[in-house]
């Protein structure tokens, strides 16, 4: 990220022609891919057996407790429309943004990246909303088998989303105090696919917790 | 995986293998709006709707095709925002590699766990 | 090739080119590989000394040397000593000091996150052990069963002690594993085809695939035990629904590519070692490289090898046998060709070729119960007996441990500067493969007895007994070994190979900076070591709730936060 580094990138040539930092960010990608494919897996495991144990709310059937009290099913797909629909155009705006990076048009680098931050910050706000509401209505981490794995898959996921949004304002400032010339441009790219990847795993964790009954 | 001769300035992918432009990178988007608009109405008719018409159509397949249809937003991500097809092969290579172990982690769990929850249930 | 319109600026000079200091801030890829090996020998003495004590206990039957718990303690501690602290980075210290001078790096490709994961190796492995000043050392077994290791069962600070301490090493070796990944497939030098790289090299590049794709498993698996422990979840509680099971497949969908992660290499040494003394050139590059591949494809496909006595149901028990032994195969070709290598050549009798012989010998036994184990109803027998220990043992110990102590009498010279006694090294290498065998030899037979694992004591007049008492006699043998090793090591330091510039009490300095020459060496950095603290402490913070709460948690990841911040604008 620094001159220096930077310099030096330029003028050693790699093996496969590939920028080494961005070699780097895929390979952590593809690791990244086990741990959510770990963790979706657990919510899979789970999903079937939830109901069979125990105390709800339940994310699409409603449940009466055994003293009487009533849970209706705790998923709001159209909260979350907006949210997923939201980091998809978070991935639109940043592209976008990167294009203007590459080309030297600082304002549409900039602007488009205001808006990428924008809408990641939306999508966390939302999912603090979205626990926040759970808790209230009775549905904590400790609750049962869906609060647990919901809790923890989406938990890790909006946690990735939050280092991103903080990568990105990283970014912003560079941006603004004009560290980031077309021949920097890297240094967002590498920044958008983390952010690109996190949106990826979205597109995987909503239809199958909060779609798929 | 073999290596080719070092280029004289190979770190700005950008400019060896052009990506798309804005143009592009709008029209995907509005395909990705439309498939998670096709998500959720697939949700709404293949569920909340499954009685009559299409929903009833709909209600046996509504996993494979909410499936599909993430998949290929997937895709779409991947290949045109992520410049995997633009990039070199090396970067799909490492990616869809991975991919395939967790999609095997996955089906591999689900597959072992729904067995052994079938059993448990034929034991007790 | 490269075309230098930038002119480097000369490297800084530096003000300490020896002393603590240079060593703390040393971004050098050989001085990380020394830092790693010295601290992992210290760990596999560590971990030699646990085994020592349980053998101890095992020496009669009802002995009292050793409390149950003391027991389970020390068997922990040996087994994830062993695999995380001792065998990997001792594997570490290899690849850090030998791929990029085998590929004609510079360096690796991020020389201060090497040194991140150094450092984060470090802590992770002090504060596993530190359990033991709590009297709370780990005590359920390297592979932590579920629901064992549940607040209901396990209320200590043991578990707590493992788990973080696992997650901390966790880091250390992905950071790693993106940092050699990357080196191998980017830094080679011009004309070093991937095809024309030494075994060694392509061993270890696979290594690192195994890592970054099994390590994130098992920190999933740890997170949902941490969520049970801290949290009050019940991923692995079946009172309330959850499933230990989940746990076993996790666990070991890591554990077993965890296994070819330590013995892949191994491999790779053998394969170095081996052409050099036999004066002829490795038989089947090609073959060995695919068998490589091959074996760490597969090895996604074979964990529930492990669980073959949890009731998964004939299906799963004959899928997983059956990839079990087709992993048999690439690892024949890979024997085969060992021998192919040594035949018709003309042995040179040095100490590294005795460990690589010793090592094929012993491999090939370890490899023999292996493929036992692959056949289920035999494995019904077996599992939880000592035979599987024997297993084990003769693959990790007579595997990994002989082909990495050949690969440091070979590999000394070019490291320290000194040579090795043939002497000593020869009554080292016998001292150490009987001592080898009649510890574990004996385990086959006691196993096919029925002697249990994992249990601290055992009744007089079943049989065990004569057994048991070879076996501990062979581990004071192997105490013996070692000895003669470090006797080695100290006798032969006073008498260095060639003239080093001595500086400050007779150090090797740090590697001299080419200055014009169009090479920019990475220059030592501090950021790593603080960031590897601050990883600890987010770590360490998680289990230190109860006492200081969310707001130590959120003090520790701004701290780390503030040292990746300061790491990633610094100038390289």
């Amino acid at each position: 990220m620094s001159d220096a580094t930077h310099a030096l990138a330029l003028e050693h040539p790699t093996s496969t022609g590939i920028d080494t930092r961005k070699l780097a960010i895929w390979t952590f990608i593809g690791s990244e891919c086990l741990f959510f494919a770990s963790l979706i897996s657990t919510y899979l495991v789970f999903r079937g057996k939830v109901i069979q144990h125990g105390v709800g709310p339940f994310p699409h059937d409603p449940w009466t407790s055994p003293t009487g009290q009533h849970f209706d099913p705790i998923l709001e797909i159209k909260l979350v429309t907006v949210g997923t629909a939201l980091l998809l155009f978070s991935s639109l705006f940043v592209v976008i943004a990167l294009n203007g990076a590459q080309r030297n048009r600082r304002g549409q680098f900039l602007s488009f990246l205001g808006l990428t931050i924008m809408c990641g910050i939306f999508f966390v706000g939302m999912q603090v909303y979205e626990f926040t509401h759970f808790v209230h209505e009775g549905l904590k981490l400790q609750t049962n088998l869906f609060g647990a794995s919901f809790f923890t898959l989406t938990g890790f996921h909006g946690t990735h989303v939050t280092i991103g949004v903080i990568w990105l304002i990283t970014m912003f400032i560079l941006g603004v105090r004009g560290k980031v010339p077309p021949g920097k441009a890297l240094n967002l790219e590498l920044a958008a696919l983390y952010w690109h990847f996190v949106d990826v795993v979205w597109i995987v964790i909503f239809p199958v917790v909060y779609l798929m009954k | 995986m073999t290596a080719h001769a070092p280029s004289a300035s190979p770190v700005t992918d950008a400019h060896e293998h052009a990506h798309p432009g804005v143009g592009t990178y709008v029209k995907v988007g509005l395909i990705l709006f439309a498939l998670t608009a096709a998500e959720v109405a697939v949700y709404e008719f293949g569920y909340e709707h499954a009685n009559a018409g299409f929903g009833a159509l709909l209600h046996p397949v509504v996993v494979p095709v909410l499936l599909a249809l993430s998949a290929l937003k997937f895709a779409l991500v991947a290949m045109f925002y992520m410049h995997l097809k633009q990039d070199s092969k090396l970067l799909t290579g490492v990616f869809v590699f991975s991919l395939a172990i967790a999609t095997i982690v996955i089906l591999a769990l689900a597959a072992l766990f729904a067995y052994h929850y079938t059993f448990q249930k034929l034991i007790h | 090739m490269a075309t230098t319109v930038i002119d480097h600026a000369p490297a800084r000079a530096h003000a300490a080119k020896t002393g603590i200091w240079s060593w703390i801030t040393t971004v050098d890829h050989k001085r990380i590989g020394i830092l790693y090996g010295a601290t992992a020998f210290g760990f596999f003495l560590m971990g030699g000394i646990e085994a020592l004590l349980l053998r101890i206990q095992l020496g009669r039957p009802d002995n009292t040397f050793l409390s149950p718990e003391t027991y389970n303690q020390l068997f922990t501690m040996h087994g994830t000593t062993m695999i995380f602290l001792a065998v990997m980075p001792l594997s570490a210290m290899f690849f850090n000091f030998f791929i990029p001078l085998l590929i004609g790096a510079r360096d690796v490709a991020f020389p201060r996150l090497n040194a991140f994961s150094y450092w984060v190796f470090l802590l992770g492995g002090l504060f596993l052990n530190s359990g033991f000043l709590f009297g709370a050392a780990p005590n359920d077994g390297w592979f932590g069963y579920a629901n064992l290791t549940s607040n209901q069962y396990s209320p200590g600070l043991n578990v707590d002690f493992w788990m973080i301490g696992l997650q901390i090493l966790g880091i250390a070796s992905l950071a790693a594993g993106v940092n050699f990944f990357v080196t191998v497939i980017n830094l080679r030098a011009p004309g070093m085809k991937l095809m024309r790289m030494p075994v060694f090299v392509w061993m270890s590049f696979i290594t690192q695939v195994l890592i970054l794709l099994a390590f994130p498993v098992i920190t999933v698996a740890l997170i949902l035990v941490m969520f049970d422990r801290f949290f009050g979840t019940h991923f692995y509680i079946p009172s309330a629904g959850g499933d230990p099971l989940l746990w076993q497949h996790l666990f070991w969908i890591f554990g077993h590519p965890e296994v070819y992660i330590l013995i892949l290499p191994s491999f790779g040494i053998v394969s170095e070692i081996l052409p050099v003394f036999s004066r002829k050139p490795l038989f089947g590059y090609a073959a060995m490289v695919f068998s490589g591949i091959f074996i760490a494809f597969l090895s996604f496909g074979v964990w529930s090898h492990h669980m073959f006595a949890t009731g998964m149901g004939p299906i799963a028990d004959t899928a997983f046998s059956l990839t079990t032994m087709l992993i048999a195969i690439p690892t024949g070709v890979k024997i085969f060709n060992w021998i192919g290598t040594m035949w018709g050549g003309s042995i040179q009798a040095k100490t590294p070729m005795y460990f690589c012989v010793g090592f094929i010998a012993m491999f090939i036994i370890g490899g023999l119960s292996g493929v036992m184990h692959a056949s289920p109803p035999a494995d019904l027998q077996q599992t939880d007996t000592y035979f599987v220990v024997a297993h084990f043992h003769y693959v990790l110990f007579g595997g990994s441990i002989f082909a990495l102590t050949g690969g440091a009498y070979y590999w000394w010279p070019k490291m320290f500067g000194r040579m090795l006694s043939e002497k000593l090294g020869k009554v080292h290498f016998w001292l150490m493969l009987i001592g080898f065998n009649l510890t574990f030899f004996p385990m086959h037979f006691v196993g096919l007895l029925g002697m249990p694992r994992r249990v601290y004591t055992y009744p007089a007049g079943l049989g065990f007994d004569i057994y048991n008492q070879i076996e501990t006699a062979g581990a004071f043998f192997l105490l013996v070994a070692f000895l003669v090793f470090l006797w080695n090591i100290y006798v032969t330091w006073r008498n260095p190979l060639w003239e080093t510039k001595r500086q400050h009490g007779g150090r090797l300095p740090e590697p001299a900076r080419v200055s014009g020459a169009g090479i920019h060496m990475p220059n030592p950095s501090f950021w790593p070591v603080l960031a590897a603290a601050g990883v600890t402490a987010v770590f360490v913070s998680l289990m230190l709730l109860p006492k200081l709460g969310p707001a130590g948690v959120v003090v520790a990841v701004l701290f780390l936060f503030f040292s990746v911040f300061k790491w990633a604008f610094e100038p390289a």
